[in-house]
């Protein structure tokens, strides 16, 4: 069969790609576009290391398809710091050590974004319950946690 | 940053939270991982895996899949030689190159359900799984065992017809699936129980549970036609992958370059080879470079999981609360081949505890699961469970506070541990301290809430170091190490250089080098990374020093004495001092060219006196009576890391091997079903804990300097994973009057317990 011919918006630019109908978003980010900071954990949406953001919504790109993004809006981690100037999330993952090995850090970061934008005063229950579909191995998740709750916090006041 | 000054002390970067030098291409998605890797013209590498968990390989035809458009190799047993049968030390564990050659690819049987029975390269993914179907295996099907204790019984189905018990009287004329039998013994055991007062005998088991590391197994090969590799990998040691390849190919070291990827997790689980030397067998037959990842049921199926063991444990103890005897057997599951971390296990059932009359027997049992891989003080959290288990036990019937009773049992300095060594300085006492001093230990519990305390040892390792500093032109430092970094090594190590040179932290860029770019280095585990890199470095520091020395003594034409370096600079002395000016690395930097060429330094080292670690757990746990289910309300932890050289890495390690060690005892496990298939090969289903299922872990840094360490430096990662188990086994116990003996403590078998005991009225 024919490939499926794609236009979206990926971090503000336009892209154009071909892909297979079995292809996931993910793969699709990784191989076609080259952006390889979504990772893959499992291929079946337990992990959120492929975490993006697809027309605002939180996802796993890993249970998209490629061709379901046509004419739609994807943000990754690629797009997440504004020139050199690191978004507040990811300047306070590094003051609070909230990685450690760091693979799945892009997909933490892209899902406490969007939380942040949904609830800029969240307790830290609701980080817990936020991030629960991310799984990390290393930290235990208390810095990770610490570090969106002060983000927040320095957010709110401005 | 602070600048180095030329008259005065360079800020010391050790011991503070600084920003690790990797960090930004981690949270930009930038930092490549195994699986990020690519090169031009590289194929795809798909395995084909065994369905079955145990039979005999008849025959492979593979003639179909090769005659596939765009299958460039296959590969299959014959593919690798033989290897003659012989151990050799790997990491904490011992392996078999005999072994290691039909683990990655299965030889005469397949073991155990995943098992690599071939794998293809091809130019597209569909193509490599059209071809995976076209491989015709003819199995003979076997009878399986999975249990442990059913595996050691006579007529169990037989993994090795080759496989005699080791260390048993007289040597056993039949094979069997025990490889092993090792034991310890202090004092008189039968005169230790005969002084007790109270005995206290359990008999105890634990599953099998997974590394976890959420980036899977990943390889990229490219072997030229004079044989030529190069490979990259998610690895904990490329140095040992290089060995591993090289032995298993029959090719030169010389000639095979390792790259370590950055790691996305090991804990133990990559310290071993699985498709590495697939891709380069691969890339050797395509002449094409060719990349292979695993799936996540891939790596539940076919990598690491940690033993699940039975272990009977009986401590004797005086009505005071001394003990007098102690007695363990450890069954332990090493999976389809021999080497599980029973040793270890046997070493520190009872390193906590000064005893004066013990003895520990393990059993290394076979059974058809993937063979077993470290995971985190292997052996070590399964046999201490089962005695801080019993521990607390003792506690409660001779109703003394169990944070006294270990007290007045501690191993401390002058300890004579039953597995050899006299103890020097150790911090047992100041974390069992720590906790007792914590608001936490003191505050109130509700119904169905209980508290739990454990105590957990580790050994820690030293072992082949090398790592380099050079003086870039411009007086910034180069550090190479050689062992990856997977949890803030280069903040440590980069920390260190600064110090001991004298420079800005942030003039330090560490990177980890490929094994072509320094002399041999032992992985990453066992906690020695960071003790063993840091006195590498203070090698190469010394170095660089005392030719910056000699070559101002050139510059000023002055005598040793007369010069020394501090601060980041070579300073005249005495006289002289009147004379000239002091001159920075970045001075010397300038003029390296006119005084003796290029600046450095390499510690190559087998660092030796690594300090055991001991750490002491409380947790506080709620049960809901209608689920089963528990809930950590809160938890401390209290480490001795001897010298924090990163506190919020150190702390990180903490909070990490707490949290696993959670998993560990509440719901992760391999579930097999009657077939002898995995059932639970996948994140759904092999529940780790999630940021909803644990609360904040404190962390307490006791520091007990390690007097063989320049900086007093213990292995941290190691540790953190052994009390959890015990502790949380004791709160459960204080919650609900029950003493669970078997891991996981999953809602299922609470709420089972509930039920029997008539307690599940609110």
């Amino acid at each position: 069969m024919a490939k499926h011919h794609i236009q979206a918006h990926v971090n503000g630019d336009e892209v154009e790609f071909l892909c297979e109908t079995e292809d996931t978003l993910l793969d699709v980010l990784r191989d076609t576009l080259h952006l390889t900071g979504s990772k893959e954990g499992c291929a079946s949406g337990d992990c959120g290391a492929c975490s993006v953001m697809l027309d605002g919504r939180l996802v796993c790109s890993c249970l998209v398809l490629g061709c379901e993004v046509n004419g739609g809006k994807v943000e990754t981690i690629e797009g997440m710091a504004e020139g050199e100037e690191l978004h507040p999330l990811q300047r306070k993952f590094l003051e609070h050590a909230a990685l450690q090995c760091g693979i799945c850090t892009p997909g933490v970061l892209v899902a406490s974004k969007a939380l942040l934008e949904r609830n800029n005063n969240p307790t830290e229950t609701e980080v817990r319950y936020w991030l629960a579909g991310n799984l990390c191995r290393c930290t235990g998740y208390d810095k990770i946690v610490s570090a969106v709750m002060d983000t927040a916090a320095a957010m709110r006041k401005g | 940053m602070p600048e180095t000054t030329t008259n005065g002390h360079a800020q010391s970067f050790v011991g503070t939270r600084t920003i690790r030098p990797d960090g930004v291409d981690k949270v930009t998605g930038r930092a490549r991982f195994g699986a990020d890797f690519n090169l031009p013209g590289q194929l795809i590498g798909r395995v084909l895996r065994s369905p079955h968990p145990h039979a005999r390989i008849v025959s492979i035809d593979t003639s179909k899949a090769e005659a596939l458009p765009g299958v460039k190799a296959v590969v299959t047993r014959g593919d690798f030689p033989d290897q003659p049968s012989e151990f050799i030390p790997a990491g904490e564990m011992m392996m078999n190159y005999k072994d290691v050659v039909r683990n990655v690819m299965a030889r005469e049987k397949a073991l155990y359900e995943g098992h690599a029975v071939a794998a293809v390269a091809a130019t597209s993914v569909a193509i490599a799984r059209r071809a995976l179907k076209l491989i015709d295996v003819k199995y003979e099907v076997l009878p399986h065992v999975i249990d442990v204790e059913e595996a050691m019984r006579p007529g169990a189905p037989l993994l090795h017809d080759d496989l005699f018990t080791v260390g048993v009287e007289p040597k056993p004329d039949k094979p069997s699936n025990v490889a092993k039998r090792i034991e310890i013994k202090q004092g008189d055991l039968a005169a230790g129980f005969k002084a007790a007062d109270l005995v206290v005998e359990r008999e105890f088991k634990t599953a099998p549970v997974h590394q976890g590391y959420i980036e899977p197994h990943a390889a990229l090969a490219t072997v030229s036609e004079d044989g030529t590799t190069e490979l990259w990998c998610t690895t904990q040691g490329h140095y040992i992958v290089r060995a591993h390849c090289a032995r298993l190919l029959g090719l030169d070291i010389g000639k095979v370059r390792v790259t370590a990827t950055e790691i996305g997790g090991g804990f133990g689980g990559k310290t071993v080879v699985y498709l590495e030397p697939l891709a380069i067998a691969l890339s050797k037959k395509a002449k094409r470079p060719v990349k292979m990842v695993m799936s996540r049921e891939e790596v539940f199926k076919a990598s690491g999981p940690t033993s699940g063991a039975t272990v009977r444990v009986k401590i004797g103890v005086k009505k005071d609360g001394k003990f007098v005897a102690g007695f363990a057997e450890l069954k332990y599951q090493a999976g389809a081949f021999q080497g599980s971390p029973v040793q270890p296990g046997v070493f520190c059932a009872f390193a906590p505890y000064d005893i004066e009359n013990v003895h520990v027997v393990g059993y290394d049992v076979v059974s058809n699961r993937p063979k077993v891989a470290a995971y985190r003080a292997p052996g070590a959290p399964i046999s201490e469970y089962a005695v801080e288990s019993v521990v607390d036990e003792i506690a409660k019937k001779l109703d003394i506070d169990p944070i006294d009773l270990r007290m007045q049992n501690a191993a401390r300095e002058g300890t004579k541990a039953a597995y050899g060594p006299k103890f020097g300085p150790i911090g047992l006492e100041e974390t069992l301290n720590a906790i007792k001093k914590s608001e936490h230990w003191n505050a109130p519990l509700r119904k169905w809430q209980g508290r739990g305390v454990a105590s957990g040892f580790w050994f820690n390792i030293g072992g082949e170091t090398c790592v380099s500093l050079t003086v870039n032109e411009d007086g910034t430092v180069s550090l190479v190490a050689g062992t990856p970094d997977i949890g803030g090594l280069r903040a440590s190590l980069a920390a260190v250089a600064a110090d001991e040179l004298g420079v800005p932290y942030d003039k330090v860029r560490p990177i980890i080098g490929d094994t072509g770019s320094l002399g041999f280095n032992f992985l990453t585990g066992g906690s020695r990374s960071a003790f063993s890199g840091s006195m590498a470095i203070v090698e190469a520091a010394k170095q660089i020093k005392s030719e910056l020395c000699a070559r101002a003594c050139k510059l000023w034409e002055a005598k040793p004495e007369q010069v020394e370096f501090s601060g980041g600079a070579v300073r005249p002395l005495g006289a002289l001092a009147e004379k000239v000016k002091p001159m920075t690395i970045a001075d010397f930097a300038k003029v390296a060219g006119k005084t003796g060429g290029p600046i450095g330094g390499v510690g190559r080292i087998n660092a030796q006196g690594a300090g055991p670690s001991f750490g002491t757990h409380l947790v506080d746990l709620e049960i809901d009576p209608e689920t089963g289910r528990a809930t950590i309300l809160r938890y401390t932890v209290a480490q001795d890391a001897g010298r924090a050289l990163h506190p919020a890495y150190v702390e990180g390690q903490y909070q990490g091997g707490a949290v696993q060690g959670i998993g560990w005892a509440l719901n992760e496990e391999y579930i097999y079903g009657t077939d002898g298939k995995l059932q639970n090969a996948g994140f759904l289903d092999y529940r780790m804990p999630v940021a909803s299922d644990v609360p904040m872990i404190d962390t307490v840094l006791v520091e007990v300097a390690n007097p063989k360490h320049p900086y007093g430096v213990r292995g941290v990662g190691e540790t953190p994973i052994v009390p959890p188990l015990g502790a949380i086994a004791n709160a459960m116990e204080q919650a609900t009057g029950i003493r669970f003996t078997e891991l996981p403590m999953s809602p299922p078998k609470v709420l089972k317990a509930l039920k029997e005991k008539g307690a599940t009225k609110v």
